[in-house]
């Protein structure tokens, strides 16, 4: 009768069940939630692409309205994946206590943190490609160069997850994550070139930008969304890709100590 | 299966402490394969941090666990794979219906849909659900929720099944069918871990209970070695209905039971020859009063005293 899973027979499998019932939530949900991901940046994209890209000059070569998208791609995926490991995570472990649930499985505490990453990266990954698909429709993207977004989203939204995870597991109720957004997210989204490029800014502040998880994900984003290779790809990708490890490293630590004590 | 003879759980010389304060403190027993086993005490005695020390979802400070034979926590995971979880409050998904509630979790354990797909009509039959399948968990009642946590906690068959408190918080009916399906459980052959606060629960399910408090075990042995070896075997509970001089009358009367204990407005006489008592009872105007068989709870309040725990 025992039929086994894949994850049973691989142990760094383990987070896949815990993706799997997140998944399988989302599918119920699916159309409502994939609308409220893409509505509202595209509106903001197309209103101040538009609308706001009628006064401007041309940016590094390209209109504002494509300068603009390159990084609402980058800052949705970075959203989505902040609320997924903040909001609908904090849900799962405290509200609904799913973790303990899971918890008194065969499963540990890393294998339900790493499924909540990976999902929440996940839906990262399908918010940024549906931006993307606007923008390739509406006729911005010309070369097959931008599919090379589609994994640096994956290492966005896995960059994001895991700092969320971090806010989570300190998280004494859900008004704790505005702060997440006032302190960190709304600041840094305004300073690693997003809205406008960062050289407006004064050189100290445009540093400390450059030097954010989002600026990697722009950096990576909009030279291959205009057909070009970005410089320093290594740079950009080991950043976030640290920032994953080591964002996972204290959100698991920090979450044993609130659950496994 | 292990031998009948290695017991399903055993622990030794337990010890956990938060914050200086020891939760528990030198816990030893040992749960025999196929046995229902009872772990007994007030709030805040320590038996939820003993089941999660034995899940091994904390560290003890010292001490050695062994669960359906492997060392905990360095086995924990193992250990887990052959035991069911009904955990003291509801964690059901509530997103899922009940046969999904029940198939997610049977990936946890590494049991595919495939795998489960034809025990799930079963257990929900078992667990008195078996048209409740396709139900949301918001349209179960508090009863229903339960049966399919045990149920969930079936999915993977476990050798033991580990309730923290199964029955609280539900009415008469729902506490007396979950007790029928714990007992089939055990004639099975499962072992059954419960943790519990309604001594009659405990004298009807378990063959063997600890009470613990503060951490500490305080008696050991079966419902009925315990009532019969700790306490008289009648119990006259005497209150003042109208002007009966309840004061009075335990003063002159104290010496026709072999304990009297007074909480608030109720006299309790623990005694072995009852007839004297009753008779001066009956004689006696304004004073109501039971008569009774002892009970665990007699037992338990013995042990633990009157005062409230919060």
């Amino acid at each position: 009768m025992k039929r086994k899973t894949l994850a049973s027979r691989y142990r760094w499998l383990g987070w896949l069940p815990v993706w799997q019932r997140n998944f399988g939530v989302w599918r119920k949900l699916a159309l409502t939630s994939m609308l409220g991901n893409l509505a509202d940046p595209v509106i903001y994209m197309l209103g101040l692409g538009y609308g706001l890209g009628s006064l401007m000059p041309d940016i590094g070569g390209q209109p504002y309205l494509a300068f603009l998208a390159a990084g609402t791609v980058a800052a949705s995926t970075m959203n989505a994946a902040t609320f997924e490991s903040l909001y609908n995570a904090f849900s799962r472990m405290h509200v609904q206590k799913s973790w303990d649930a899971i918890l008194n499985t065969p499963l540990g505490l890393a294998d339900v943190l790493g499924g909540e990453l990976v999902w929440a990266a996940s839906k990262a990954v399908l918010s940024g490609s549906a931006i993307l698909l606007v923008i390739t429709l509406i006729g911005l993207v010309h070369d097959p160069l931008a599919l090379w977004v589609l994994p640096c989203l994956l290492l966005i939204g896995l960059a994001f997850a895991a700092l969320g995870l971090i806010w989570t597991a300190l998280a004494p109720s859900f008004d704790f994550f505005m702060y997440f957004f006032t302190l960190f997210v709304t600041p840094m989204t305004l300073i690693s070139g997003v809205f406008f490029p960062t050289d407006a800014l004064p050189g100290w502040l445009a540093g400390i930008g450059a030097a954010l998880p989002l600026a990697q994900g722009v950096a990576l984003v909009r030279p291959l969304l205009a057909g070009q290779v970005p410089p320093d790809i290594a740079l950009h990708v080991g950043l976030l890709l640290l920032t994953t490890a080591l964002g996972f490293a204290v959100a698991l630590r920090l979450t044993t100590r609130r659950l496994l004590k | 299966m292990p031998g009948m003879a290695s017991p399903a759980l055993s622990v030794r010389d337990l010890q956990k402490a938060y914050a200086g304060k020891a939760v528990v403190d030198g816990l030893s027993f040992e749960v025999a394969a196929g046995s229902c086993f009872g772990l007994l005490g007030p709030n805040g005695a320590g038996k939820t941090t003993t089941l999660r020390l034995c899940l091994g979802l904390t560290g003890a400070d010292s001490g050695t666990i062994r669960l359906a034979g492997e060392p905990v926590p360095a086995r924990a995971r193992q250990a887990r794979q052959r035991v069911g979880v009904v955990p003291q409050f509801d964690n059901l998904d509530p997103d899922f219906t009940a046969t999904e509630n029940l198939l997610v979790f049977a990936r946890y354990f590494g049991l595919d849909r495939d795998a489960v797909a034809e025990r799930v009509p079963a257990l929900l039959d078992f667990a008195g659900l078996g048209n409740k399948g396709d139900a949301r968990i918001t349209a179960l009642s508090g009863g229903m929720r339960r049966r399919l946590t045990l149920a969930r906690a079936l999915i993977a068959d476990p050798e033991i099944i580990v309730l923290d408190e199964p029955t609280t918080g539900l009415d008469p009916q729902a506490r007396h069918l979950i007790w029928e399906r714990l007992k089939q459980l055990k004639a099975a052959g499962k072992t059954l871990l419960l943790t519990t606060h309604f001594m009659d629960e405990a004298e009807r399910l378990c063959d063997q209970l600890i009470v613990i408090d503060h951490g500490r075990k305080i008696a050991e042995g079966s419902p009925r070695q315990l009532i019969a070896e700790r306490i008289e075997p009648q119990v006259i509970e005497v209150y003042d209905e109208s002007g009966g001089d309840l004061p009075g009358f335990i003063a002159t009367r104290r010496g026709l039971a072999e304990r009297v204990e007074v909480s608030g407005e109720t006299a309790f006489f623990y005694c072995r020859e009852p007839e004297s008592l009753l008779a001066a009872l009956a004689a006696q105007r304004g004073l109501r009063y039971i008569h009774r068989a002892s009970n665990l709870e007699d037992v338990f309040i013995q042990l633990t005293g009157r005062e409230l725990r919060d």
